[in-house]
């Protein structure tokens, strides 16, 4: 590593980031010290257990996430919106692209989901926290460092360039000799280790904290949804750790793995990376499926068609996700046999997908539709999600796909999918729970102009795609010549992606102003809602639900609200709470740490950190902690206060 | 916290039930790691190029002592375990302490192995046989690295601390993971070694 070649130099848009983070990161300290709120700071956020807050912060990071991957969206859009442009360089597209993938699923997409699994899930299963309150805030806190780390390569050293599934040999130090996929590789372990911890601790969660009476077919959609998320998570990330790892070693090792002079093999990277990758388009999907059931149930003021057959088809979802992953790469040549057996798997999960569809139409049947935000994005999910999917059919055929490989038909086609599919449901899901966590929902005016903005926009920017990959406009191109006649149906793109801009602008907007002049709810359930997390305070105490409620079928608080049954009575017991730790937020840091000296191949301070990072282990190891007790008085102090502000109001 | 005497002391409170469960899931994570490992393994096992193949380099006899030194560190934790739930405090130390020094012999016989490789010049780098070779066996082997570091911390914490509803749920799921290890062991002595060394 020559040192004039640790920061990125030489490009006018590079050393405008710099100056913004130097200046964000100069700006934040200084505010906090003249606020005087650094401890507010640390006793209330970085040292908290509470998985409500910290779902909050995941959310945060990914809404953050999402505009840094957006800009990065952007600047593609504007490059390709003319022919012949010269607005970044391809060295520069080629880094812009692969952090627009990374981030938008890796550093987006996922914490969004895991913030709203983080937020709802004890909620819903009548829990006080998660199974492992402490480690769930490591998760978040390796989480966070990955992210941090991969953000950084932006100035120092480099940003990854071999595209978001880095195949080799383009990803290899011989084609790629930056420290940029050195930042892919280890700031996508760090953050992987973490999404593996959530996992195990959230399918703990579901299994051993349901409240009394709650079995697995009376458990909310959400929360089954989560459950096999959870187990894909935990069967699919330590194949992504593995082939990190072998990055890492092929690039600052020198093994042989993916170098084919050396008896190494290319084509391992690529399977092993979608055996990871195509699973993973599911754990971000099926959360996303749960939320629907419970938005369209909730809305349409029915109880959720076919339960049965949406779990049996997410169980049937996930089996199959394990079972497609060649179908990325059907022109690599691995004959007919295979990509037909891969092609007929792929197809095969339309089907139970096409059964979610319609349970959820039968469900909105005869349903008193009323058309809040969350709901529009539900109802707008359907059709375009069902685009997204049909054109899946298409690249799933083998012989077809070989027209449609790395075309930008592809590209539209995964935008189809993820974004109806999981954006659209992050952001339905934001506005839904948003009240629960905050205690005052999202203004619906401002709320309904956003999604009127992102449903059109979304529309004019990927649809247009679909039309230029079928004339053979190839994905990753980062110009080309006015004779092609792309130049058209671009430009429309970018006019769409500069309306998805204004759209999610205008959403972040809301919630600066419902944070204002919102009106407070006084009832902690202003939707009418069916599931548990209803049935508590807004915004939710700290130990959840002052007793723990008794549950006897699903939707069983829709239920005792028609009855007029409590569902739990008023005798208080202490509560057994976890403390908080400032462990976790040291193990990020030390993890961001020695992921920055493992990036540049400096191997004392690399060693150092590590040792530190065990020598902690060994200290939480012999900490005594047993967490601590909320008094009866306390509790019914806090539970008066809630009751008294109603009264007020 | 609510103590139930009816059930072996490692299971004796809801947190404790949480963690046992919880470790099993990640064991289920680990085989999959593992099971990723041996496929990337039998993936590059013939792609020998320059370097030594399995059959010129594998001997039989530091791989039979490294499989006897494991196989009975997992009888004689399984032995600690069994102390421990008769409340035995001083023999499930020794135990667990025999079973430590059975896996520092492993682990110095491996590491004898690695040496020998080296010298006979089959380096991580030589080729893609080799560099999945190491991978493997380099990852058994620091998963039973750590697996001292851990083991000696839970004989101090006993000691220190006596049989508790922590201490317990601590000493049963490290041997779980000793067991595991011994399991993985199995794979790379069966289909690395003995597959290896009939060529």
């Amino acid at each position: 590593m020559k040192w004039d070649e640790f920061f990125v130099t030489g490009e006018p848009m590079i050393y405008a980031a710099m100056v913004s983070i130097v200046v964000v990161s100069l700006a934040i300290p200084i505010a906090l010290t003249y606020f005087k709120k650094w401890n507010w700071l640390w006793t209330n956020w970085l040292t908290t257990v509470d998985h409500k807050k910290i779902g909050v912060m995941y959310i945060l990071a990914a809404l953050l996430m999402l505009f840094r991957g957006g800009v990065d969206a952007l600047l593609m859009r504007a490059q390709t919106a003319v022919p012949d442009n010269g607005l970044l360089d391809g060295q520069h597209y080629n880094e812009i692209f692969t952090t627009h993938g990374v981030i938008m699923i890796l550093f987006m997409a996922m914490p969004f989901i895991i913030g709203l699994m983080n937020v709802v899930i004890p909620l819903q299963i009548g829990a006080r926290d998660v199974a492992f309150p402490r480690l769930n805030a490591v998760s978040f806190w390796l989480f966070f460092a990955g992210a941090m780390l991969f953000n950084i390569s932006f100035v120092i050293g480099g940003s990854p360039d071999a595209g978001w599934s880095a195949y080799f040999p383009l990803a290899s130090i011989e084609f790629s000799p930056t420290v940029g996929n050195n930042y892919y590789a280890i700031a996508l372990q760090i953050a992987g280790i973490g999404t593996l911890l959530t996992g195990i601790n959230f399918l703990v969660t579901i299994l051993k904290m349901r409240a009394p009476g709650m079995t697995l077919m009376k458990m909310p959609m959400f929360t089954w949804s989560v459950l096999i998320t959870n187990v894909i998570i935990v069967f699919a990330f330590p194949v992504l750790t593995v082939a990190l790892a072998l990055m890492t070693l092929d690039r600052q090792f020198g093994t042989q793995f993916f170098a084919m002079q050396s008896g190494g093999m290319d084509m391992l990277w690529a399977n092993l990376f979608w055996v990871w990758g195509h699973p993973e388009v599911y754990i971000v999907v099926l959360p996303a499926f749960g939320i629907y059931s419970e938005i369209i149930a909730t809305f349409a003021r029915k109880n959720l068609y076919g339960y049965k057959s949406m779990v049996v088809s997410m169980v049937a979802i996930s089996l199959l996700s394990f079972v497609v992953w060649a179908h990325h790469f059907y022109t690599m040549g691995h004959g007919v046999m295979v990509n037909s057996v891969f092609s007929i798997t792929t197809m095969a999960i339309a089907v139970p997908t096409g059964v979610k569809i319609f349970n959820w139409l039968f469900t909105l049947r005869k349903g008193k539709i009323s058309f809040t935000t969350p709901m529009l994005y539900s109802l707008a999910f359907i059709p375009i999600f069902t685009i997204g999917g049909v054109t899946g059919v298409m690249l799933a055929m083998a012989s077809a796909d070989y027209q449609y490989h790395n075309t930008m038909f592809l590209v539209a086609h995964f935008h189809y999918v993820l974004i109806p599919g999981t954006v659209f449901a992050v952001i339905a899901g934001f506005h839904f729970w948003f009240p629960k966590v905050f205690g005052f929902r999202l203004n619906e005016k401002l709320g309904k102009l956003a999604f009127w903005f992102i449903i059109v926009s979304f529309n004019v920017t990927f649809f247009p795609l679909f039309i230029l990959g079928l004339n053979g406009m190839t994905r990753r191109m980062y110009t080309y010549s006015a004779s092609t006649g792309y130049g058209a149906l671009n430009m429309l793109s970018m006019v769409g992606a500069v309306g998805l801009a204004i759209g999610f602008i205008i959403l972040v907007y809301n919630i600066y102003w419902s944070v204002r002049y919102s009106p407070r709810d006084t009832n902690g359930d202003p939707w009418d809602g069916r599931s548990l997390e209803w049935s508590t305070h807004s915004p939710v105490p700290e130990y959840n639900f002052a007793v723990i409620p008794q549950v006897n079928r699903l939707d069983a608080y829709w239920f005792a609200k028609k009855e007029g049954k409590p569902l739990a009575d008023t005798v208080y017991e202490p509560i057994h709470m976890p403390n908080n730790s400032g462990l976790p937020v040291i193990m990020g840091a030390l993890f961001f740490f020695w992921g920055f000296f493992m990036v540049f191949s400096w191997w004392i301070p690399a060693i150092l950190s590590f040792a530190v990072i065990i020598a902690l282990m060994a200290y939480r190891s012999f900490e005594k902690d047993h967490g601590h007790y909320i008094s009866v008085e306390e509790i019914e102090r806090t539970e008066n206060a809630y009751r008294g502000e109603q009264h007020e109001n | 916290m609510k103590i139930d005497h009816t059930v072996p002391m490692e299971y004796s409170t809801e947190e404790n039930k949480m963690k046992i469960l919880g470790f099993w899931i990640f064991l289920g994570a680990e085989i999959a790691l593992f099971s990723t490992l041996f496929a990337v393994y039998f993936t590059l096992q013939s792609n020998t190029k320059v370097g030594p193949s399995a059959t010129d380099l594998f001997h039989l006899s530091p791989v039979m002592i490294e499989t006897i030194l494991l196989l009975t560190s997992s009888f004689t934790i399984g032995l600690g375990i069994h102390a421990m739930r008769l409340g035995l405090k001083k023999p499930m130390m020794t135990f667990f302490g025999i079973t430590l020094l059975l896996g520092a012999g492993f682990l110095g016989v491996e590491v004898y192995e690695f040496v020998t490789y080296i010298s006979e010049g089959a380096t991580i780098q030589t080729s893609g046989f080799l560099s999945a070779l190491f991978t493997l066996l380099g990852t058994h082997g620091l998963h039973v690295t750590f697996g001292l570091l851990w083991g000696g911390a839970i004989v101090a914490q006993v000691a220190k601390r006596g049989f508790t509803p922590e201490t317990s749920n601590k000493a049963f799921i490290f041997s779980l993971y000793w067991h595991f290890l011994d399991v993985v062991w199995i794979f790379i002595f069966s289909f690395v070694y003995l597959k290896g060394l009939m060529g």
